[in-house]
């Protein structure tokens, strides 16, 4: 059936009041479709990940549930949805005010201006949308002629694994291949001499040096032979060129790893791409394009909810939009430099103003070069920390609560960069895919002080048993002893390493 | 819009079924579920359903916050921000609430017992025939017009032969467009049926040997229920005399004394004769007890009682023996003499902890009377 999902003339002309206010701000975004939707299918929508045309799977059918009883017990509440695409697609939900809408609205053109301009997003497909419903009738396809269930089941297995790319790899030059000699004579390593005369020899070339150099040469044709020759994050990659799979099998792999880099930056910017667009529309209502004088106090009400940060809780369109703000103020008042980041005295730092200007065009920069790692390693600064009372808490064994372990500015930053590493994701490898000469998979987990949830490794080691057709096992730490973990497809085992 | 929600939501329903029944023999004997039930539906709280992956363990359930206080201090359970996933999970949490109606139980209890459905008595004034509608046909006659789809039909019909014009909507329905609803005549057992719950609350019997009954009686109701329409239950508590009592009272009272099994089933006796004729009612008996009776003479009264009065009027007589520290569990073997083990209408079971419960309903039910 049709549901008519245009906007009603009085929002088409809130749309384009704002827009025209945004763009004349300095934003800079794709052409952006509003769809207006009740709640049911924004729950549908959102349970997709934003994109209507998603392959069919029961995750979708779970998250769905979630939403849905969330909205119906009245736990949570979603105002919008944007996703990242030429042109940008939002959905507004049909029951908000007009406040509401205005406000949503708004911080949409701050998102859709996010997707445009930062570096991060660069490399993303500006067409998902279409490629995702080319992913979901592949997979339907493969349903219909292979089966529901031995697709699924593989599903399953892919999405296990699908945070295993690397994220880096799409902002890196390809490495192009040094040639290597095919027919590997590697037997004997040959080490160049000086040539001289017999009784010269020793001094010319003295045996420690040359077994220096053998060494050398050794580890070198060594490490020429590995396989893969440096650990490889992009397991999936790896899975996709080196395992023994079906060809629907590799094109499923292909597809969640797409989908898995497609939406990777939204989680290495989501204190930033969230603070911007809260930074925006709050500028937008209060001032460029100022709500009516009626409107104020459910503006506000809705602002505080945006922001409001339970005890102890982390918000990250709290930190984002006051760090922004805090960027905006320095710059603003000329607060950077050598001259200012040498200045150790409180009093005259905090009066330090310069009347630079330059706020707003830092923001702009800011949201064009940063993500969140670089954007609080730069940023955050022991005076933002003190305003904002940040801490760090601890699980304290005693008690068996959580409780503020420290309030020191260098500890709190360390933590937080490490919670926001690898999209929060534990760093993974595939070191060796020839273990022990036996076509086993050796990965190699890059512990940084927490430990993998355990039972979830196990399935997981399985889930990639799956896929490789080998024993598969995974270097890691445990409780401060280094482990290896290992499926062999009938066993789990643990050893020391 | 998407179309496709329906059927990956009835796949992850399909899973969960698939997971309530794997894990239903824990159910069963950890009574997690008793008291979570409502009018039709129970809710069963279930351990996440989730792809595994590399992931953090929950860290020591340490990260960054904002707010007052002091080294030390609590930090009050802070919501976990959503996309934040370090901040404390609760390992072993149940996340997942899932409201199942007591027939699917009862199903899946079936299953997972492979119980026979129950016969009933077969007399001809049990069934009923009911008309229900369920479906939409092409034909019908035109008290049954569903006026909806009729009218549906016709607008798309105009719509699709370009005859529709929004600013004068005229829809003129054609004997294609008309839909009927349809009914289906169901065939309804209107038999009703009665539990007599009996136990005994001697001082032999403790709190643990109580909470067994309860939890055994907990799923012959959900499984009766779903069997009969309108289905009563009476509880009788025996220690040395028998008397009647609520549901509350039945699983509560711990009485001292004596034990003489047979004034409970004279009691038992009595309520059918006064309530429930033959001809209307499917009776059960439960009798659950230790096994201890006062004296060999009261033993014979019952059996005589059981044989002559109670095997005559009952579907079925079931009778639980709950091991207890200071029962003899003689009551069972004296029944199991006197019928045999495969008397038609007695069911005898040995309960000897929550683990054996399943077992016990197996063979309580497992004959489909």
């Amino acid at each position: 059936m049709y549901i008519k999902t245009a906007l009603p003339p009085d929002l088409r002309e809130v749309v384009d009041k704002l827009e025209a206010a945004a763009r004349k701000a300095g934003l800079d975004f794709f052409p952006t479709i509003f769809e207006l939707i009740d709640y049911n299918q924004l729950a549908e929508v959102a349970s997709y990940g934003g994109f209507p045309t998603r392959y069919p799977h029961w995750k979708f059918g779970m998250e769905y549930d979630k939403i849905a009883k969330s909205y119906e017990y009245g736990l949570s509440i979603i105002y919008e949805m944007v996703i990242n695409n030429n042109p940008c697609y939002a959905y507004l939900l049909r029951a908000n005010s007009m406040v509401y809408q205005k406000t949503v609205i708004a911080h949409v053109l701050g998102h859709c201006d996010f997707f445009k301009n930062n570096y991060y997003f660069s490399h993303t497909n500006r067409k998902m949308l279409d490629q995702m419903a080319n992913h979901a009738s592949f997979v339907r396809r493969a349903i219909n002629e292979i089966g529901q269930d031995t697709v699924e089941t593989f599903l399953d297995v892919v999405l296990s694994i699908e945070n295993l790319i690397d994220i880096a790899s799409p902002y890196r030059a390809p490495v192009t291949k040094t040639d290597r000699d095919g027919l590997g004579h590697d037997a004997t390593v040959h080490v160049p001499k000086i040539e001289t005369k017999a009784y010269l020899d020793s001094y010319i070339n003295p045996k420690t040096f040359i077994a220096e150099q053998k060494d050398r040469l050794e580890k070198e044709q060594k490490k020429a032979k590995n396989f893969p020759e440096t650990p490889q994050r992009d397991v999936l990659k790896f899975l996709i060129d080196h395992a023994p799979l079906a060809a629907w099998q590799t094109k499923i792999i292909e597809i969640i790893r797409d989908e898995s880099y497609y939406f990777a930056p939204q989680g290495q910017t989501k204190i930033l791409n969230e603070g911007w667009a809260t930074y925006w529309h709050s500028m937008m209502m209060e001032e460029l394009c100022p709500l009516h004088e009626s409107e104020i106090v459910d503006y506000c009400e809705h602002y505080s909810k945006v922001v409001a940060t339970a005890p102890g809780g982390f918000n990250p369109y709290k930190i984002g939009v006051e760090l922004l703000r805090h960027v905006e103020r320095r710059w603003d008042r000329g607060q950077f430099g050598l001259e200012y980041l040498k200045c150790d005295d409180y009093k005259k730092r905090a009066e330090w103003d310069t009347k630079a200007g330059l706020g707003r065009k830092k923001l702009f920069e800011v949201r064009s070069v940063h993500n969140d790692i670089t954007f609080i390693d730069e940023y955050l600064d022991e005076d933002f920390c003190h305003e904002h009372k940040m801490f760090i808490y601890d699980y304290d064994k005693k008690t068996g609560k959580q409780v503020i372990s420290s309030r020191d500015f260098k500890s709190i930053k360390h933590q937080l960069l490490q919670q926001l590493t690898n999209f929060g994701q534990p760093i993974i490898a595939v070191v060796d895919g020839n273990y022990k000469n036996r076509g086993e998979l050796l990965l190699s987990h890059e512990h940084n002080g927490v430990d993998l949830k355990q039972d979830f490794t196990m399935e997981t080691l399985k889930n990639i048993y799956a896929i490789w057709g080998r024993p598969v096992y995974l270097e890691t730490v445990i409780e401060e002893v280094k482990r290896i973990v290992s499926f062999d497809g009938r066993n789990h085992d643990v050893q020391k390493s | 819009m998407p179309n496709n929600m329906e059927s990956d939501l009835s796949r992850f329903r399909k899973i969960v079924r698939g997971k309530i029944k794997q894990e239903l023999r824990r159910f069963i004997a950890n009574g997690e579920l008793i008291g979570r039930q409502g009018k039709k539906s129970v809710s069963i709280p279930l351990p996440r359903i989730d792809l595994p992956r590399f992931q953090f363990g929950s860290g020591e359930g340490s990260g960054v916050g904002q707010g007052k206080g002091d080294v030390g201090d609590d930090v009050g359970q802070g919501q976990p921000q959503p996309g934040k996933g370090e901040a404390g999970e609760g390992e072993g949490q149940h996340s997942l609430e899932v409201d199942v109606s007591l027939e699917e139980l009862a199903s899946l209890l079936s299953e997972e017992l492979e119980l026979p459905n129950i016969e009933n008595k077969g007399k001809k004034s049990i069934e009923s025939s009911q008309n229900k509608y369920t479906g939409i046909v092409n034909q019908g006659p035109e008290a049954l017009r569903h006026f909806k789809r009729t009218y549906r039909e016709a607008l798309k019909r105009t719509i699709a032969i370009g005859g529709y014009d929004p600013e004068n909507p005229l829809i003129i329905p054609i004997k294609e467009d008309k839909r009927y609803r349809s009914f289906k005549v169901t065939e309804k057992p209107i038999a009703n049926a009665v539990i007599i719950y009996m136990m005994d609350v001697s001082g032999s019997m403790g709190d643990e040997q109580k909470e067994i009954v309860r939890l055994t009686s907990f799923w012959l109701d959900t499984w009766l229920q779903s069997q009969y329409e309108g289905m009563e239950r009476r509880y009788i508590i025996h220690d040395a005399t028998a008397r009647e009592v609520d549901q509350n009272t039945f699983y509560r009272t711990r009485e001292s004394g004596g034990t003489l099994i047979s004034s409970a089933y004279r009691l038992a006796l009595k309520i059918i004769e006064d309530s429930y004729p033959l001809e209307e009612w499917n009776i059960y008996l439960f009798h659950f007890s230790d096994g201890d009776n006062w004296s060999g003479n009261d033993t014979n009264d019952c059996m005589k009682m059981l044989e002559s009065q109670i095997m005559t009027r009952a579907n079925l007589f079931c009778y639980g023996q709950v091991e207890s520290r200071y029962g003899s569990g003689q009551f069972l073997k004296d029944l199991e003499k006197h019928f045999g083990s495969d008397h038609d209408k007695l069911t005898l079971a040995q309960i000897k902890d929550r683990d054996s419960i399943m077992d016990a309903l197996k063979t309580f039910l497992g004959k489909g009377k």
